[in-house]
């Protein structure tokens, strides 16, 4: 009984927080659209013969008829990917030196990578505008060093929005690298050095791989909500930065169009949950195979 | 039991008053002396919750979501009409308005084209959508005869090209950008026909490469800080950026022109939501705005024309005798309005603008 209870608890989260969200989100996604509130057709008060003979699957086909959508998937996949990977490259030293550091040390270097998200996420995007704009500090540094002759033109571009998304998730990457590292046992880097390696050897026969699990959950804490963003694109983003998180706004808001933008939104899940899940299975094997 | 039913009395109006002492306000940003927030409290003792948005869209999405939990909306015609025929709104109670005898006939003529009498709205202000130019930097790339007044300024690519190098922002108001382009090929700016519309996105094409952004309130300050030096906007904003660099005096002079091809003309309208919590503060809140002094107060601050003839009077010199907030005879001629799009046309509409803004 308690062990029920014990797996009941996580199950009835993902039916609460998921499952049941979904299941809203697709049944609109099988809607069609009607000028009333709310703006799509049909609604459960149709009755319920009536109300499942009018669902279907048209606005999946009409996805496929438009590039676009296919366009803004690939872009956000590439922006997602390319944003995850500099913020890997950029955590994992940072990770790797909080872990090294002197133990008393390390409470106040974990409050200084979370303190940012003492102030309100929009307040540091807007800051960034601030920075990066042609007036901004950065191009007024840039300028007074020498190092430029004109102001360079970063806001508004999608280099822009790799910064935004790098600076706002790299703690994402930090912590769980972190966590990962610190519970490293030193001994096994020792062995591995008395054994011939070089440090640098050591580092990725051995250091690496005992992190990976840091690694992963942080680089999937990166790319997911990278993958969906709307604010950073919207704000620091040039009119050629196509992103799915763009697309899904505009179809809710100027079309109206709520079925389609549901349509949009169970695509971007299932890119995230297939591959999610096909990996875990790999790890699970993996695991298996190891025992 | 007289004490017991005047005690009652005394619940039901306390109850009452609870449910009377608040009204939640949503309405574009910039738009309103603040101080006129504090006289509604001041006078009526309702406390007044003021939001604000800047895209008609985020607003309809809200109304048509339902229970967005607001009493007074601000929609621009076109919307407010297909919100009408989604059932957003209730109808206006006249009998609490009494101040409807202030409003300006001519005005509720034309707003009546998107509700019909009148019986859902009240006009707030109206205004024409044209070009705000920086009259020094626009000279100083396309010499002094620069035409500020005319769409070529925006749709010409050599101009554009020209003025690129010191910054173009447009509206990102598809139902607003696509008429201007319209009106400048000569075609009829509220064209519902595809084949139409299409013709729209060859005129941006030509001049996208030189657009800085597309964003609908950036520009105020934009312009007055001299980041910018065009914006194709709406007409109270862009003086609104003129004063506000006025008062800099940071060297920034702004010109506001409707443009001379002819000016899209809108309507921003109050209107109380069918599942407003409270209709009666709502009603005495749109009673409030439609009195004379204060729509006055209003549009001396916002240098927006609006809908009242009784504030005339109030109006400062630099509102009402500004050609570019009330615009003369000729040039209110030379206005045109749009009706909203159906929802076919609309795809078509928002498809062919994310293409003219990420070129896909």
């Amino acid at each position: 009984m308690q062990r029920f209870i014990l797996i009941a608890v996580p199950y009835a989260w993902l039916l609460a927080l998921f499952l049941i969200p979904f299941v809203i989100v697709f049944k609109i996604s099988l809607s069609d659209i009607a000028l009333s509130i709310p703006p799509y057709a049909p609604i459960l008060d149709d009755g319920i013969g009536p109300f499942f003979a009018a669902l279907d699957f048209e606005n999946f086909v009409f996805l496929t008829s438009d590039d676009l959508y296919w366009k803004a998937y690939v872009s956000s996949l590439r922006i997602a990917a390319i944003s995850t990977a500099i913020t890997l490259l950029v955590g994992y030293p940072i990770a790797y030196a909080m872990a090294r550091a002197p133990e008393e040390w390390r409470p106040t270097l974990m409050m200084l990578v979370i303190l940012p998200f003492w102030t309100s996420f929009l307040i540091r995007v807007y800051a960034w505008m601030g920075i990066l704009s042609q007036e901004g500090f950065l191009n007024q540094f840039l300028l007074w060093l020498g190092v430029i002759g004109e102001p360079l033109t970063i806001l508004n571009t999608t280099t822009a929005v790799y910064i935004g998304i790098v600076y706002t998730y790299l703690p994402f990457m930090i912590l769980p690298i972190f966590a990962a590292l610190d519970r490293l046992d030193g001994s096994l880097i020792e062995a591995a050095e008395d054994l011939g390696c070089s440090r640098l050897q050591a580092f990725w026969l051995v250091t690496i791989p005992l992190s990976k699990n840091g690694i992963v959950a942080g680089s999937f804490l990166v790319f997911i909500p990278a993958l969906g963003e709307f604010v950073i694109p919207s704000l620091l983003g040039g009119s050629g930065t196509l992103m799915i998180g763009k697309v899904l706004w505009e179809e809710f808001f100027n079309n109206r169009d709520w079925p389609v933008a549901s349509a949009v939104a169970v695509i971007l899940l299932l890119i995230l949950v297939i591959p999610i899940v096909l990996f875990q299975r790999n790890q699970q094997r993996q695991a298996e195979a190891e025992t | 039991m007289k004490k017991l039913m005047l005690s009652c009395a005394a619940m039901a109006l306390c109850t009452m008053s609870a449910v009377a002492d608040e009204v939640r306000v949503y309405n574009w940003s910039d738009y309103i002396d603040e101080a006129l927030l504090e006289k509604f409290e001041a006078e009526t003792g309702i406390d007044l919750v003021y939001d604000v948005f800047d895209s008609n869209e985020v607003l309809e999405t809200k109304m048509l979501a339902g229970g967005s939990g607001y009493d007074v909306v601000v929609p621009t015609g076109t919307f407010l009409q297909r919100q009408i025929s989604a059932g957003a709104f209730q109808k206006l109670d006249k009998s609490q308005l009494p101040n409807l005898e202030n409003m300006w006939a001519t005005i509720e003529e034309r707003t009546a084209q998107y509700d019909p009498g009148n019986e859902y709205s009240i006009n707030y202000m109206w205004g024409t959508t044209g070009i705000g130019a920086n009259v020094g930097k626009v000279q100083e790339l396309l010499g002094a005869d620069a035409p500020l007044g005319s769409l070529n300024l925006i749709f010409d690519p050599a101009s554009m090209e020209k003025l690129s190098e010191c910054g173009v922002h447009f509206l990102d108001a598809p139902t607003e950008m696509i008429p201007a382009a319209l009106k400048y090929i000569g075609e009829d700016p509220d064209s519902h026909d595809p084949e139409v519309i299409a013709k729209a996105e060859e005129v941006f094409m030509g001049v996208r490469p030189y657009v800085q952004k597309f964003h609908s309130s950036e520009y105020i300050n934009a312009l007055a800080n001299g980041d910018i030096c065009v914006a194709f906007g709406w007409s109270g904003d862009i003086l609104q950026a003129r004063d506000r660099a006025a008062e800099a005096d940071n060297g920034v002079e702004i010109v506001y022109n409707a443009p001379s091809e002819g000016a899209l003309m809108w309507f921003d309208q109050m209107a109380i939501p069918a599942d407003a919590p409270n209709p009666e503060a709502a009603h005495a809140f749109l009673n409030f705005i439609m009195d004379a002094e204060n729509m006055a107060a209003a549009s001396n601050y916002v240098y927006y024309a609006n809908g009242n003839e009784a504030s005339k009077p109030f109006l400062e010199e630099d509102v009402i005798g500004d050609t570019a907030i009330y615009p003369d005879e000729a040039t209110l001629q030379n206005l045109y309005t749009v009706t909203p799009y159906p929802a076919k046309v609309q795809r078509v509409v928002t498809r062919l603008w994310t293409k003219i803004k990420s070129g896909t």
